[in-house]
């Protein structure tokens, strides 16, 4: 009787998405998961067990081992820097980083500040393009901090652009384009090598077909 | 800053109490009387170091030491590891000493900048440095050793990886011009991004074989057929040398009877500039993080100005303990309870049992606040108050 393996996973749209490619890949999963306020679903018939967790904290419970391997999006490695093996791009809910602002915007020397959902990030992408700013963060609805004059600009996620320009703001610069990643717990990777290259190697095979 | 609580410690300090301590002190004991067995002598250094000296020579990067001055003005660092310590020592004080010198360590090291949880900033650390001995029998005998101290001490399920930054630099340089350019393919391998290594050297335009031996690194993770595999990438002397390194070091390994716990991963990059040779890394199937590592550093000692290849490795045992799970198991001990009227028939009963080899706590009745409650800490318990001593018969 051995153990499940642990995927943490973001709740929603990335889930279902990650568990699609999983199940094309072969790995026998429910048509549906019901009950959707679970925070642990099982699937044992592919002996697997699904941690949901908000998406800046899948990283975390991967590097404690708290879940062998784990879902997370390219931004959120960005941002908590944990140490983890990132071993596949997965392709799936790609949108990119952007610098945002109002569209009469301009650059001000006085004290410019930044807010954004990810400070870390944000601050070391000004640091590399040799500006200092000040970093404001918020939790949310980013998009309100240049319309109510809490900072000149934004950093954040941006997909389609849909919420930037309901909300009148204007695109800057592109920092770097995400997607999400298959990461490792650096223990399990060694401990439990054979499952997870198995995976890793179906998933990849997935993923090269969406590719083609 | 707030006023601390009075009950508050600084951020990633921790009390150690007594169970723990037990529990701690019993999985030290045995890694100490393994690592002893192997000949290793156990040294300590002082918990400041200079930062000049050893603070700059460590593995530990700058933004993780905990600085502080002295009266004079000179900066000075809370250890951060033994290794360099103990290339001082053997640099300095053991100068007269010939190479190779054997040397063991238990003690605890400190790490600043611990964000969160799960992360101490005072950890105790065991290992062993063997100091001027460039051989591979050297390289296997450290990573047998740390195999044998863990399973001595009592870790069943464990793996060792193995690789190689000689032969990871031999093939970055055999491909590519630049040492920048091998800098940035090595900075991911260190970060474990996989994603950005493949990313990177698709983003090179090399010839098309070439881009297949930088991806086929990756696959480098198994048993000690990789070390073929490894072989068939890349043809140049450094690479080979690493590679009979190995082979030679699996050998050893095989000598001591731990291979099935070694697998060899040339993906392995501990440190960006430290290692020189052969690196290994310690994992237990219970705990998430790394429980051991180390490797070869063969440029340390030249730093303290006798150059010397040296190889080590070091156990967290914060996380050893960990991994066993914490038993939380006290020392049997007895309670003799009394008056002062029978005060010297009780230090005479206590020394009877203290020869016997008990732990004994000799408590005079007055002095205790909750009887049922002390009652309760002990396995045994001897009563010796009232006025005299009861009738035998």
């Amino acid at each position: 009787m051995t153990e499940p393996l642990k995927i943490a996973m973001p709740k929603g749209r990335i889930f279902e998405e990650a568990v699609e490619l999983l199940r094309r890949a072969g790995f026998s999963l429910p048509p549906e998961f019901d009950d959707s306020r679970k925070l642990i679903v099982d699937a044992p018939d592919a002996d697997m067990r699904f941690i949901l967790a908000k998406p800046m904290d899948v990283p975390t419970y991967v590097e404690h081992g708290v879940a062998d391997i784990g879902v997370a999006g390219k931004d959120t490695m960005i941002e908590e820097e944990r140490d983890v093996h990132e071993v596949l791009d997965l392709g799936i809910s790609p949108c990119y980083m952007a610098v945002a602002g109002l569209p009469e915007y301009e650059k001000t020397d006085i004290n410019p500040k930044v807010a954004s959902k990810y400070p870390n990030l944000a601050s070391r992408y000004f640091k590399e393009q040799g500006e200092q700013v000040e970093i404001i963060k918020l939790n949310g609805s980013i998009e309100l901090a240049p319309l109510v004059g809490l900072a000149d600009r934004i950093v954040d996620i941006v997909s389609s652009g849909q919420t930037l320009k309901e909300n009148g703001l204007v695109e800057l610069e592109t920092i770097v384009s995400i997607t999400s990643r298959l990461i490792v717990n650096p223990v399990s990777y060694r401990m439990k090598d054979s499952r997870i290259d198995d995976i890793a190697v179906r998933l990849a095979e997935v993923v090269e077909e969406d590719v083609r | 800053m707030t006023q601390p609580f009075m009950f508050e410690k600084p951020l990633g300090m921790r009390d150690t109490l007594p169970a723990y301590y037990q529990t701690k002190r019993g999985v030290a004991d045995r890694l100490e009387s393994e690592i002893g067995s192997w000949g290793y002598l156990p040294i300590e250094t002082p918990a400041l170091e200079y930062y000049d000296t050893v603070g700059r020579a460590s593995a530990i990067l700058d933004q993780q030491l905990f600085k502080l001055l002295d009266q004079q003005g000179h900066t000075l660092v809370l250890r951060p590891d033994m290794t360099a310590p103990i290339a001082r020592v053997a640099a300095s004080s053991l100068k007269e000493q010939s190479f190779p010198i054997r040397l063991s360590y238990h003690t605890n090291v400190f790490r600043a900048q611990q964000r969160e949880g799960g992360r101490p900033a005072e950890f105790e650390q065991m290992g062993v440095e063997l100091v001027g001995d460039s051989t591979a029998s050297a390289d296997g005998e450290v990573i047998a050793l740390m195999a044998a101290a863990l399973k001595e001490a009592g870790l069943e399920d464990f793996q060792v990886a193995v690789g190689h930054i000689g032969y990871v630099n031999a093939l970055l340089f055999d491909v590519l011009a630049s040492t920048d350019e091998v800098d940035n393919l090595r900075r991911f391998l260190y970060e474990k991004n996989h994603v950005g290594f493949r990313q990177h050297v698709k983003s090179l335009e090399l010839p098309k074989e070439d881009e297949n031996r930088l991806l086929g690194l990756l696959q480098l993770r198994g048993g000690a057929e990789k070390l073929e595999e490894a072989d068939a990438l890349v043809h140049n002397g450094k690479a080979a040398e690493a590679l009979e390194n190995l082979r030679q070091i699996r050998d050893v390994l095989e000598c001591y009877g731990v291979e099935q716990h070694v697998t060899f991963d040339f993906n392995l990059v501990l440190h960006m500039s430290y290692y020189t040779g052969v690196v290994f890394e310690g994992y237990g199937s219970r705990l998430g993080f790394p429980l051991a590592g180390g490797g070869r550093y063969d440029e340390l000692l030249e730093k303290f100005e006798r150059p010397g290849r040296a190889t080590g490795f070091g156990i967290r045992l914060d996380l050893l303990v960990e991994a066993l799970g914490y038993t939380g198991e006290k020392p049997a001990q007895t309670c003799i309870l009394f008056s002062r009227e029978r005060r010297s028939e009780a230090v005479e009963e206590a020394r009877r049992q203290r020869n016997l080899g008990k732990r004994v706590v000799l408590q005079d009745e007055d002095g205790v606040e909750n009887v049922e409650q002390l009652r309760s800490l002990f396995s045994e318990w001897i009563d010796l108050n009232g006025t005299k001593k009861e009738d035998e018969g």
